[in-house]
């Protein structure tokens, strides 16, 4: 009997499934999801562009059938803002991880979310740098093991929600690898909205940061998400933590206010306005 | 009325007219950020991008900046960023990723006094070599060298034309005096502006392979949004995009290649100027605007009676490496006059013989002086 | 049934279609994650090892209500569900 295509195939790219992820990352699950919500909100495939940066998840941009571009390391929003800006008709999502986005990539992050431009960002975050071997990074729990905190991790992490609605960002979410379909629906949403919108999926990493850290089988992560996790949407983005005791997940920042591109584009409307009126240059070159 | 290329004489600064140049040559997205003294370019093309219907984006820092025209070059868009020495040494990471991308894009350097932030309102041509091996890993660049603020102009429009051409960054290697220099600049009407733009597919989607080349090495470029859904990454790559990490082969063929596409090009790209240098026994060579003052040296050394010439680099990278072997056949000496410790008379005496070239250097505030350079040749000829 | 094993998505109305469960059995890695989040127990590990040596799931028992959790869950593009007969 002749296999059978997996449903999703016309949105990966020909022969690049299977992936080179781990056994257990949820990378995959992340890659899924979105190709589901994708396929849900029924997008243009053409009209869509992806942008990753450096690191497992960063590989990402390889297997999505559409338009993608991978970056240096942290520099995945800045690449996806001149291309956003250029082609306000596109889609762009920028889907990186946690020491990408926010360790060497923090800057882009929250002057991106403070310009409020359109674009989806979507932070896989493992808790470490998962592709060098699994060193510390931004996100790493307190008292976590890493490589390069092998006696406990003594920094304390982001909390990514908090960062990204104090930047400024109109759509904000959690949630893990284990609630994959409401963060496919937040995936839809944030995809949907007009503005800068935030999605972090919690990820196992078993090789590196699991084995590490009491969880060596792919399922320990995800029980631990499971057990821990409480959705407690439209909370208080500041109350919305991590810590050893819940993990809080849900949506909680859905706002509007006025885009870059649109702001953009009404000024160079009223300057040409301006210019055919006057029928000369504002500025003569000195 | 034309907004894009503004025919006319003005009185203009170096900066500005760099900017004026760009838009002439198409450029329709800038993303910079402030810095002594390349502000005016980033300003000028604040006012003048939104007259033109193009975007202009102040980003939160030069490597962001880079990122950003990359990104805005592969949307299809001419695009460009200004900077200066501390800047230009932020965007070297990013620069070796158009590089490895392929990607059209000008970068303007207004030197200035370095190391670090040095003297940030005086000039300097103290980055001339960063150009060339400022990013990591092998690469060919094409870099310019104004003299003038028409050069500024000017050789902005072929900046951006190699770059579409070849598909590589281009630089505007421009010094502090030039940029902020007022002078006569005479913009030509729209038909007598020569623009080159990127290849383009043209088969379909499903037989376009982004980093196939032609026969001249360089592959058409598709741009997002046209339906190509193709993969573009700064990992070594094969002509699909995809990654190849393991093969040398790979490795070899494409970091080749990227090479080999400008060096197999170097006579068309290389331009210098050649004065008075027919019987010449001594050569200054020199570029930027030092080269103002050797130009004037020379001329008081022919009415003194000393057979002096000038060869002035216009092109930087890919260095002039036959032009200055021809003339160091015919003269005895030659002067290299730049302003840093020794970097483009290091080129010079790979190809001529070594005992014939001296260096003059200067460093700090302004130039060599047309007497400076003088007293030289006189102790030479 | 134990919390830890209600479907997840509460406001969905699920109407029980025919589906069967297709796995590319050289494509799974071996996570276990449709294994032991089924909420209806139907699949187990395979004895026989695949290419990646891992274990694939297969269907044990009866039961299956077409939840679909299992392909959404898989990181792997490994399982998915199809209408029985198609």
């Amino acid at each position: 009997m002749m296999q059978e295509a997996h449903p999703l195939e016309g949105f990966t790219r020909n022969g690049m499934i299977p992936h080179i992820w781990c056994n257990g990352c949820g990378n995959g699950i992340v890659l899924s999801e979105f190709l589901r919500a994708l396929r849900e909100l029924d997008y243009d495939m053409n009209k869509i562009v992806i942008v990753s940066g450096i690191g497992c998840i960063g590989r990402i941009s390889g297997y999505i059938n559409a338009d993608a571009f991978h970056t240096t390391h942290g520099r995945p929003i800045a690449f996806a803002v001149g291309v956003k800006a250029t082609r306000p008709d596109l889609k762009v999502v920028v889907i990186s991880g946690d020491g990408d986005l926010f360790s060497i990539g923090g800057n882009h992050f929250i002057h991106a979310a403070r310009r409020n431009i359109d674009m989806t960002v979507i932070c896989s975050n493992n808790f470490n740098y998962g592709m060098t071997g699994g060193q510390s990074g931004p996100t790493s729990p307190l008292e976590a093991y890493t490589t390069t905190t092998p006696y406990g991790n003594i920094e304390h992490p982001f909390n990514l929600v908090h960062l990204a609605a104090g930047s400024g960002a109109v759509y904000v979410a959690r949630w893990t690898t284990i609630h994959v379909r409401l963060l496919r629906e937040s995936m839809k949403k944030a995809l949907k909205k007009h503005g800068f919108t935030f999605i972090e999926v919690l990820s196992p990493c078993p090789e590196q940061y699991g084995r590490r850290n009491k969880m060596p089988k792919p399922m320990d992560s995800m029980v631990w998400f499971r057990e821990k996790s409480v959705i407690r949407n439209r909370i208080d983005p500041l109350k919305a933590e991590i810590t050893p005791n819940e993990i809080v997940v849900g949506e909680f920042v859905d706002t509007e206010k006025p885009e870059f591109t649109d702001l953009l584009q009404q000024q160079v409307r009223s300057i040409e306005m301006k210019l055919e009126k006057e029928g000369k240059l504002t500025i003569v070159p000195l | 009325m034309r907004r894009d290329v503004i025919t006319g004489v003005y009185f203009a600064l170096g900066d500005v007219a760099c900017a004026e140049g760009a838009i002439a040559a198409g450029c329709r997205f800038f993303a910079g950020y402030p810095i002594t003294p390349a502000t005016e370019v980033a300003e000028h093309m604040a006012r003048r991008l939104p007259e033109v219907g193009g975007v202009y984006l102040q980003m939160e820092d030069e490597i962001a900046s880079m990122a950003a025209v990359i990104g805005a070059s592969y949307s299809g868009v001419k695009s460009m960023t200004s900077t200066s020495g501390p800047g230009f040494s932020l965007m070297q990471e990013n620069i070796g990723l158009a590089v490895m991308t392929e990607t059209p894009c000008v970068i303007v350097n207004v030197m200035r006094g370095g190391p670090s932030t040095g003297q940030p309102t005086k000039t300097g041509q103290q980055d001339v070599m960063q150009a060339k091996w400022g990013s990591h890993g092998d690469y060919e660049v094409i870099a310019f060298a104004p003299s003038s603020v028409q050069e500024m102009f000017d050789l902005t429009i072929q900046a951006f034309n190699v770059s579409e051409e070849f598909r590589c960054p281009a630089f505007i290697m421009a010094d502090e005096i030039v940029g902020h220099l007022r002078e006569r600049l005479n913009i030509p009407r729209p038909e007598d502006v020569d623009l080159t733009e990127r290849k383009r597919p043209k088969q379909l989607p499903q037989s376009y392979a982004p980093f196939r080349p032609d026969q001249d090495l360089i592959p058409p470029m598709a741009c997002f949004g046209e339906g190509y859904r193709f993969y573009a990454t700064g990992l070594t790559h094969d002509e699909t995009g995809h990654p190849q990490t393991d093969s040398a082969d790979e490795q070899t063929k494409l970091v080749q290649r990227l090479c080999d596409k400008i060096r197999r090009n170097r006579d068309r790209i290389v331009k210098v100027e050649r004065i008075l240098l027919d019987d010449a026994k001594v050569c200054v060579i020199a570029y930027g605007s030092v080269a103002r003052s050797a130009l004037a040296a020379v001329n008081r050394a022919r009415r003194l009676g000393l057979k002096v010439g000038l060869l002035r680099l216009i092109t930087l990278w890919p260095f002039a490496e036959k032009e200055v072997e021809e003339v160091a056949d015919d003269v005895d000496w030659m002067i290299v006059a730049e302003m840093n410790c020794g970097q483009i008379v290091r080129e010079v005496e790979r190809r001529a013989n070594h005992r014939k070239v001296t260096f003059l250097s200067r460093l700090g505030e302004d130039p060599h002086t047309p007497e400076e350079i003088l007293a030289h040749i006189r102790r030479v000829a | 049934m134990s919390p830890s094993r209600t479907p997840l998505s509460p406001a969905q109305k699920l109407k029980i279609a025919e589906v069967e469960i297709a796995v590319i059995k050289d494509r799974c890695k071996g996570c276990g994650f449709c294994i032991e989040l089924c909420p209806k127990h139907v699949l187990d590990y395979e004895a026989r090892l695949n290419i990646r040596g891992a274990h694939p799931p297969y269907v044990k028992n009866e039961g299956c209500v077409g939840c679909g959790i299992c392909e959404e869950i898989c990181p792997e593009m490994a399982i998915f569900m199809k209408l029985k007969g198609k």
